[in-house]
């Protein structure tokens, strides 16, 4: 158990601390590689959990597609670094009081913060760890059957993303040779080929 | 859940030799390898012609549609994963909530490929 607690504070602080740097790192392109060993480390947090599904997932979505995604983000932004850092002294007081305004909010917020009857009763009546199932079977009992409407409105927002994505960015340029497969296969020899009788000494 | 955990612990000793290693890489670069940089070495190599343009220029709007696809399409698979973990366990109503969550996908990927943009051009 002592591995499991040195594995949570080493996960915990690995994932703190890349937090920090994708903020302060100064490449964006560092910045989102940070951002993927932020995902790494929270992965790590819920497989310590237990929640197995839930860090693959992290792993397969978030580094695998959502990182990549960023980082095509932060390569089109044609990004110039010596314009960034020249308004860094005039906007600083700017800077400064949206993050005061936001801490106030944060710390007024949590000063206040009470957790309602209802609350401690539903996260005390949450059903307990199976210990005979994995993970993934006892997530899959679940989101079929019993979150039935969530789950196809989850495949519905796919389906609204995938048709958004099409109608963006696809264009059609004009002027561009493709290679029609269909059209090669069921050309014919008779179409293609001629056979000419040629004299001598004459050309075609 | 302990027992848990120790299935995971040869990952994270297969984390730590993978991290060792290339950390020893890195290092033994630094402290071994002999360094006589000049300009010619340490400027950018673009095939035998001077580097024109920085790294970040604007590509293809294209890519970025292919890679949503991707992510569309990986989000699907991991949806089946648990489902077909538990398989076993559905009963129709389980079954037929895939299979509509199916169909809605595929009325997307037909859109797209009558689309053609799954094409490249």
């Amino acid at each position: 158990m002592a591995i499991a607690a040195l594995a949570f504070y080493v996960f915990a602080a690995v994932a703190v601390a890349s937090g920090l740097m994708v903020t302060l790192a100064r490449n964006p392109v560092h910045s989102v590689l940070w951002l993927i060993l932020a995902f790494f480390s929270t992965a790590g947090l819920f497989v310590l959990l237990g929640a197995e599904f839930v860090a693959m997932l992290l792993v397969i979505v978030y580094v695998g597609a959502v990182a990549v995604l960023f980082l095509f983000v932060v390569m089109m932004l044609d990004v110039d670094f010596a314009a960034l850092k020249s308004g860094f002294v005039e906007n600083m007081p700017f800077g400064l009081l949206i993050g005061a305004v936001l801490l106030t909010e944060i710390v007024l917020a949590v000063g206040v913060w009470q957790f309602g009857d209802a609350a401690v009763a539903s996260r005390a009546a949450v059903s307990p760890t199976p210990d005979e199932v994995s993970n993934t079977v006892a997530l899959g009992r679940l989101i079929y059957d019993d979150y039935l409407h969530l789950f196809q409105l989850a495949g519905m927002v796919l389906f609204v993303a995938m048709v958004g994505a099409i109608v963006l960015t696809l264009r059609k340029r004009e002027g561009v040779k493709r290679q029609d497969v269909l059209a090669q296969m069921y050309r014919t020899r008779e179409q293609s080929v001629e056979l000419r009788d040629v004299k001598p000494g004459q050309g075609v | 859940m302990p027992e848990l955990l120790q299935e995971y612990l040869p990952i994270v000793v297969f984390f730590g030799l993978a991290l060792a290693l290339g950390l020893l890489f890195i290092v033994a670069a630094l402290v071994v390898a002999v360094r006589r940089p000049d300009a010619e070495k340490i400027s950018a190599y673009e095939c035998g012609f001077n580097a024109f343009d920085d790294a970040r220029m604007k590509f293809d709007v294209r890519f970025y549609l292919v890679s949503i696809l991707f992510i569309i399409f990986d989000l699907e698979v991991a949806f089946l994963f648990p489902w077909a973990a538990s398989f076993g366990d559905q009963g129709w109503v389980g079954y037929w909530s895939m299979m509509v969550f199916l169909g809605v996908l595929t009325v997307g990927f037909a859109y797209e490929w009558k689309k053609g943009a799954l094409e490249w051009e």
